[in-house]
């Protein structure tokens, strides 16, 4: 009898296991399954964009009439769109395919703005159209290969899933199709990586070659890093202080320093250029306790600290207040010019009012002796070119850098349309608007109700 | 129409003054504000303060929110521009007497409809009551009480306590990226976190990534955390108050795009990474 309930029993639980264990099985084939999927569907469109950028740039060669030029132009920079979102989306980034992500971008960029240029005044010139070509010409090399990859995924069934896995346990994937593809991809476009795109979008890149080389000043030492620390700070002996310097490829040459005070437990880190030993930025780490300063406090804390630490002068351009941090950005003003390129943030303890943190790196790349040249058109005249529905409050000059990274002088005018508030830059020469910036409220809190 | 409209307003104002003297006689001893002078970009009770009395007087028609926005700077400066005191967008001594003795503020009401989310609005010369709505309704427009035809466009505003969240960035990718710093990087000293968050920063403002905070956190393979799950980890202060500081441009990487931890790193590519600096137990690259 006994017995009998037994088996009963154990045949019960070993169909129950069965069961769920397929269940269980089925299930993760499922979200596996839609996983790949939508590898899959990335893939695909990916191909189908490149495809069709080929095409839409080899029929801007073809073309002569310019009201068709531009929609085409435009179409090429909305499928170099599409195609780095399809990139986002595919699993590599662990495989060497950012060239081609750039090489995109810089496409993408090429094509807008010759797109919105006015080709009636401005016609392709013969470098933009040689350009063009070679644009054409390396299209024609990625759908190659990205054809030929997908066809071969097609025919061998090869799996996006099994990509994931070979770049993330990092078994040597030589053998596999895809990852291949991909990687030749790049090196082909690494080959066309000399493409002039102009100086509007070589603009672009420019920021990322900036450095440090123009500071004044020798390079110092360790020693001299923390001596430059104690003083900066001015800390007594008993603070712990340890000096590392950056490694060989940063592009800022630069000492980290870490001090560490034993007496309010805090930490500061900071980072002091080599040559001359201008701080990069300070960040001080310790617990703020509740709000007992106001914002307008702190702000005269942060300009104390500005006046002792800087030659320039500097005009607060925003303020704002994190529940007990304030933070404080400024602008070098010369000749009553806000130069914004040259900022410089400082954060302040709502609670005692100390300096919680400073980062001057954008003003150290972008500073330097300005001439700068006079206003050709008066703010009357620049007022001229606002829209009328806009309310001017106030008026300020500015050097911005426009949309291309070139630096212009404007008239910078705070006003207001309907209830929002707008930040509208007039360029001073040609009377163009070069800026348009719609400033922020404050959000309201979702999390607290 | 221009003149008709600044007749109104004249007219308005010569009701807001008499109400705001009338409030003034009614009060013995004004407690208002405390000593701090308020700036723009400044939050907490004294905002809520001097936006509702702002708004007792019409001059400001926002959120009763309590952070110092546009609006309010606006509707300060015009405050005292009609009261002839120097337009400096501060609430210093002066400005804070003048406008505690031109209006009313009822600190336990205004308060009470903050804590409960209800939307309000707080116009002199409106009935409170009317101008009140729990959170959810939709705000229908009560009729100007005896105060006149100039209170007569006092709505219920929705309110809630808002937030300062630096430019060109929201409150949920501030969410999003202190949920991929701390599930990244939560044993790393908070310089370590400041760093993770500012990697993120630069990834999306680099052409070789996606354009936005999500495109780049959930860029497959990117990020661990992202691939185990530990994103969805409830993040804690130091998290979000180390991406705080990434956003407003603090970046301790040296425009770093790529970091590795080197005890655990499986790929051998990103070792052949140009090498920035090390950062806790992060090696940051180019």
């Amino acid at each position: 009898m006994i017995r009998t309930i037994l088996i009963v029993f154990l045949f019960v639980a070993v169909a129950g296991t069965g069961y769920w264990g397929y269940t269980e099985h089925q299930e993760k084939n499922a979200v596996l399954l839609q996983a790949e999927n939508n590898y899959q569907r990335a893939f695909h469109d990916l191909n189908f964009h490149v495809d069709a950028l080929h095409d839409k740039i080899g029929e801007t060669l073809a073309m002569n009439s310019r009201n068709q030029l531009s929609p085409a132009l435009a179409q090429v920079w909305r499928l170099t769109s599409e195609a780095h979102n399809d990139v986002g989306q595919l699993p590599l980034a662990l495989l060497p395919f950012n060239k081609t992500e750039e090489f995109l971008a810089k496409m993408g960029e090429f094509s807008y703005r010759t797109a919105v240029r006015d080709l009636e005044k401005k016609p392709l010139s013969d470098k933009e159209y040689n350009t063009l070509k070679e644009l054409y010409a390396n299209a024609t090399e990625v759908q190659n290969e990205l054809r030929k990859t997908e066809s071969l995924a097609q025919k061998n069934n090869l799996r996006w899933m099994d990509v994931e896995m070979a770049l993330a346990t990092n078994k040597q994937p030589d053998d596999n199709t895809i990852i291949d593809g991909f990687k030749t991809v790049d090196k082909t476009v690494e080959g066309y990586s000399e493409v002039d795109f102009g100086p509007e979008v070589s603009n672009m890149m420019k920021m990322k070659d900036r450095n440090l080389s123009q500071l004044k000043g020798k390079e110092i030492t360790k020693e001299e890093a923390k001596k430059i620390a104690i003083e900066f700070f001015e800390l007594k002996k008993n603070v712990k202080i340890t000096v590392e310097k950056s490694g060989k490829d940063a592009k800022y040459d630069a000492y980290s320093l870490t001090l560490y005070n034993p007496e309010t437990k805090g930490t500061t880190y900071m980072d002091l250029t080599k040559k001359g030993g201008y701080p990069l930025w300070v960040l001080y780490d310790r617990n703020v306790g509740k709000t007992k300063i106001s914002l307008n406090e702190a702000m005269l804390q942060a300009e104390d600290f500005l006046k002792k630490h800087m030659d320039s002068k500097m005009e607060m351009v925003s303020s704002d207040q994190y529940e007990n941090i304030g933070v404080f950005t400024y602008a070098r003003l010369q000749d009553d010019v806000r130069i914004y390129p040259e900022v410089v943030t400082v954060k302040v303890a709502l609670d005692n009012g100390d300096i919680m943190g400073y980062e001057g790196t954008d003003f150290l790349l972008a500073h330097q002796d300005r001439n700068l040249p006079a206003f050709e058109i008066s703010e009357k005249e620049a007022r001229t070119n606002l829209n009328p529905k806009f309310q001017v409050k106030e008026v300020s000059k500015a050097l911005i850098l426009n949309d291309i990274n070139e630096e212009v002088l404007c008239y910078e005018f705070l006003g207001i349309l309907g209830n929002e508030t707008y930040q509208v830059f007039i360029n001073a020469e040609n009377g163009n608007e070069e800026e348009v910036k719609k400033l922020k409220e404050a959000e309201p809190s979702y999390n607290e109700i | 129409m221009k003149r008709n409209s600044a007749y109104i307003k004249g007219i308005f104002f010569a009701i807001a003054l008499c109400f705001g003297l009338l409030a003034g006689f009614g009060q013995n001893g004004v407690h208002a504000f405390s000593n701090q002078v308020i700036q723009k970009g400044a939050s907490g009770d004294d905002v809520v303060e001097l936006q509702s009395r702002l708004q007792y007087l019409g001059f400001y028609t926002g959120d009763i929110d309590g952070v110092f926005g546009w609006r309010t700077y606006w509707a300060l400066r015009n405050f005292q521009y009609e009261f002839g005191l120097e337009i400096d967008g501060l609430a210093g001594g002066t400005t804070k007497e003048k406008l505690a003795k031109a209006s009313k503020f009822d600190k336990a009401w205004v308060k009470k409809q903050i804590r409960s989310g209800n939307k309000f609005s707080y116009y002199g010369g409106v009935e409170k009551s009317k101008q009140t709505k729990s959170g959810t309704a939709k705000g229908g427009t009560p009729k100007g009480g005896a105060g006149g035809g100039g209170q007569a466009k006092a709505k219920p505003a929705q309110v809630k306590p808002a937030k300062n969240i630096p430019d060109g960035y929201s409150q949920n990718d501030l969410n999003l990226m202190s949920n991929a710093v701390y599930g990244e990087a939560r044993g790393e000293p908070y310089i370590g976190q400041v760093a993770v968050a500012a990697v993120i920063i630069n990834r999306v403002q680099s052409s070789s990534f996606p354009n936005t905070v999500s495109g780049v956190i959930f860029e497959p393979g990117a990020f661990t955390a992202v691939a185990d799950g530990q994103i969805y980890l409830t993040p804690n202060d130091q998290a979000k108050k180390a991406v705080m500081d990434a956003l407003n441009g603090w970046d301790p990487t040296g425009e770093a795009i790529y970091y590795f931890n080197p005890d655990t790193a499986t790929s051998g590519w990103i070792w052949g990474r140009p090498q920035i600096k090390k950062i806790g137990k992060h090696i940051f690259c180019n």
